[in-house]
């Protein structure tokens, strides 16, 4: 099967000797994209398969670097610090012909903030987009706003004729009860258009010859066939066979088999993604736990934890190696990491025993660990662990583990004591963690932080790295922000997620950290 | 069906809250609320399950929330691969079932019959996912003679069927989905028809018929095994509900695009709109079955005409 698609590609190659590459390359990973429509959702899957047809101001490369996309330099106004300018790529062109101009950048800024779009949560510094001249953007935001075009990554541009003429200017709303044109049909500036599309079930894309950036990237695919395979078993099964070229999200059991079998070869790299235990340290009495007290509220007790959770045994243990040990929660390109912080401290249950009859808890407690059991990377089986090492320092933990539907909405109403989150940081700088996880959980901050944990000074420090643009002074905010977290143990942290992306050993592609592949950069080797 | 449809509405509020899926990471309590609001999920559930009925009546189910496109639309455009897979399956069954269990019946002694014995306990006892993922390594790994996953090429018939019985690729998608699907309904049938079969042939009339001098071949098949196949049809009717149902998890690990894995994804993303439409279908074909094999009962027993002719 997969030799007779060589051979054939081979002779089409031959064929068209003086054109691009023609060859079809077969992916395939876990979830189908939800809605082609770009601003409606801000989820994963959703945002790779947009990057094959759209294209973002400023995207992130294979290497999660920053890139021009449709804007070919942006910098903060000379005159206004809350302004920040794009300078949008002319001669672009859509799939359906319209000419890419600074309104339809305008348009898309606008229409993504609209209350309907989940991409809104990513702009909501924005008071104002206009255009300047007919390439020329102007953003002005609330406040100085430094990390503006981080956010802009997963933010593509639609045309604006395009959308008026389908009468989708606003994006899908639920309530409705209606389809839009826009959930199944794109019109985008991006590498590849869509030639068909069933849902859950298959889209081709083809090559966009017409693409801005033809010879700047390989572009060496020509048609690209997408079947989301929901088994993981199937999965692993359907590239063994050959029916498909790429796999995105190699099961972990399946690593090393697929690495061993003939014609195949794993791409591994960092995720970004840190997995974390919290512990509800602010409330007076905890309902798990079996004391008068809260035994979290001890920063002795949350030591000992630390001691006792051995990350380098559930890298080796759990994750058969494909995990890296963390000390801080966030992966080492993002803006903030240092190696010194993410230091993993060997295990040491005597000191933890010590630590914990210094606290008044030498008997220990008990109390319920909540995880979910289809989220992350073996999540069940790290919390099982956790269960048994901290036996060892006399905490019964109780542990229950169920799906993400469940354990998200509990979480989220503030029900849990003990609990497993994974975090990622998709703007690639420490604010976004202090924001979420750290600030004080207030309205619009600190949205994920159900620990109780509240720090005058790290909510301070927060607020200001969103606003300051001197870099120097900002990195140092982050560095004692860090500092003060890493001290108080506010998280257990217990290693960043590896991706694995299996694939036939001629293609040469590398893993990217967000998970979003970007098909442009794709080689074959033959 | 009213009962199936208060079942199903009060398991929701255990599976979950949708709006955490709906909306990203990045999403304020205060866009929660206002998304709960908009889709009504913050009336009582009373309130909500009015809605639903009046709307389920009208044979309305909404918009889901996963892929936001109607809930209607979505059940139709899958339906016909999971009918499609259930009907071959259930042929397979049935054809296979019968046919074996007459030849262990008739051939009990024989080495092959009792090799057909033990192995049919592998139908019995190996769930059907397990089944599925052997299938898988054997005939798409392994030998590479038979797809993984998916449905093939499709062809559209009219406005809304889909078929893959027209093509090769369809053709060679549908044959381990089917046997994966049907095995534990082949045995079944098969020990059915092997047990009713052995009791017939002991009976008297057989016996006597055997006397006359009649051929084995019409004592073995229209004396004997006409009387075998009323408790027969009533698993086979039974048991095609369970197919419908059961493709589920047979859809799932082929990926076939299926309603059954249109719920798993469903499931998994709390979306209500889908799960209530799913299980009001699958109540739906659960009644219209029992209705079908009623009225087959007529036809097969003469003895059940005459009773209701005697009124």
């Amino acid at each position: 099967m997969f030799k007779k698609t060589v051979l054939a590609s081979a002779v089409i190659g031959a064929m068209l000797a003086t054109a691009a590459h023609a060859e079809t390359l077969r992916w395939t990973r876990s979830a189908d994209s939800l809605t082609m429509d770009p601003h409606s959702q801000n989820e994963g899957p959703t945002h790779s398969v947009n990057h094959q047809i759209f294209d973002t101001l400023v995207y992130q490369d294979m290497d999660v670097n920053y890139q021009p996309g449709l804007a070919t330099d942006w910098y903060v106004h000379p005159d206004d610090p809350k302004v920040w300018v794009f300078e949008i790529r002319e001669g672009v062109t859509f799939h359906e012909g319209q000419s890419l101009t600074a309104h339809d950048v305008v348009f898309s800024l606008n229409r993504a903030r609209h209350e309907h779009a989940d991409m809104r949560g990513l702009l909501t510094s924005i008071a104002e987009v206009r255009a300047a001249d007919d390439y020329t953007v102007h953003v002005e935001t609330h406040d100085p706003n430094p990390l503006l075009p981080n956010n802009l990554t997963n933010l593509f541009i639609m045309s604006r004729e395009w959308a008026e003429e389908h009468g989708v200017e606003e994006p899908q709303n639920y309530a409705a009860g209606e389809e839009t044109y826009a959930v199944r049909n794109a019109n985008g500036t991006g590498p590849f258009r869509v030639e068909s599309r069933e849902p859950d079930v298959r889209t081709v894309f083809v090559r966009n010859d017409d693409y801005w950036g033809i010879d700047h990237y390989p572009m060496e695919i020509s048609r690209l066939v997408f079947t989301p395979i929901e088994s993981a078993a199937t999965r692993v099964a359907a590239l063994l066979s050959g029916e498909v070229d790429l796999l995105q999200e190699t099961p972990v059991q399946d690593i090393e088999r697929l690495g061993n079998a003939p014609g195949l070869k794993n791409e591994q790299g960092a995720e970004n993604r840190t997995i974390f235990l919290g512990m509800q340290m602010g409330a007076a009495t905890l309902e798990t736990v079996d004391t008068d007290d809260n035994p979290f509220a001890d920063r002795r007790v949350r030591e000992a934890i630390n001691l006792a959770v051995d990350a380098n045994t559930i890298q080796v243990a759990v994750m058969r190696g494909n995990a890296e040990p963390a000390g801080m929660i966030a992966p080492p390109f993002v803006n903030g990491y240092t190696e010194e912080m993410d230091v993993v401290l060997p295990a040491d249950m005597g000191r933890a025993q010590q630590l914990m009859e210094e606290a008044g808890y030498g008997d220990g407690f008990r109390v319920t660990l909540q995880c979910p059991n289809d989220r992350y990377v073996n999540d069940e089986q790290i919390c099982q662990a956790v269960v048994s090492m901290l036996a060892r320092i006399g905490i019964t933990v109780d542990l229950v583990a169920q799906t993400r539907s469940l354990h998200f909405a509990e979480l989220a109403r503030g029900e849990y004591d003990f609990y497993m989150l994974g975090w990622g940081v998709p703007t690639m700088d420490s604010e976004y963690v202090f924001n979420y996880l750290y600030h004080t959980k207030e309205d619009d901050r600190g949205t994920w932080n159900f620990t109780g944990y509240s720090d005058e000074r790290v909510d301070e420090l927060t607020v200001a790295m969103g606003q300051e643009t001197d870099e120097e002074t900002r990195n140092a905010m982050i560095a004692e922000a860090w500092q003060i977290v890493h001290d108080e143990i506010v998280y257990i942290p217990i290693h960043h997620q590896m991706l694995t992306w299996s694939m036939r050993d001629d293609i040469d592609f590398k893993v990217q950290s967000e998970n979003t592949p970007h098909f442009k950069y794709l080689k074959f080797n033959n | 069906m009213f009962v199936v449809a208060l079942i199903a509405f009060s398991l929701f509020h255990y599976v979950g809250d949708p709006v955490l899926n709906m909306l990203g990471q990045e999403a304020t309590e205060a866009d929660r609320a206002e998304l709960r609001a908009r889709l009504g999920l913050d009336q009582p559930v009373v309130v909500q399950f009015y809605r639903f009925i009046v709307n389920a009546a009208q044979f309305e189910f909404g918009i889901s929330y996963r892929s936001a496109r109607p809930v209607t639309d979505l059940i139709m455009e899958r339906l016909p691969a999971t009918l499609e897979l259930a009907i071959i399956s259930a042929i397979f069954a049935v054809v296979m079932g019968i046919g074996l269990g007459i030849f262990t019946a008739l051939r009990r002694r024989s080495w092959l019959s009792k090799f057909i014995m033990t192995t049919s306990l592998i139908g019995v006892s190996l769930p059907t996912f397990l089944i599925g993922v052997l299938l898988i390594y054997l005939f798409a790994v392994e030998l590479g003679w038979l797809p993984a996953f998916g449905r093939g090429q499709t062809v559209h018939i009219g406005d809304w069927w889909t078929t893959g019985l027209l093509t090769t690729s369809g053709l060679r998608s549908l044959i381990l989905p089917a046997i994966t699907l049907g095995l534990f309904q082949l045995t079944l049938i098969m020990r059915l028809v092997r047990a009713e079969m052995l009791e017939v042939l002991s009976t008297d009339y057989i016996k006597f018929a055997r006397a006359r001098g009649l051929s084995k071949r019409v004592v073995n098949l229209r004396h004997a095994l006409k009387n075998t196949l009323i408790p027969v049809i009533t698993i086979i009717g039974l048991q095609l509900g369970t197919i419908i149902a059961f493709a589920i998890i047979t859809e799932t690990v082929f990926q076939w695009p299926g309603v059954g894995a249109l719920f798993i994804t469903a499931v998994r993303f709390v979306d209500i709109p889908v799960m209530a439409a799913y299980l009001m279908m699958i109540g739906l074909v659960f009644v219209v079955i029992n209705l079908v094999v009623d009225l087959l009962y007529y036809a097969v027993d003469p003895r059940l005409r005459v009773q209701g002719g005697a009124k």
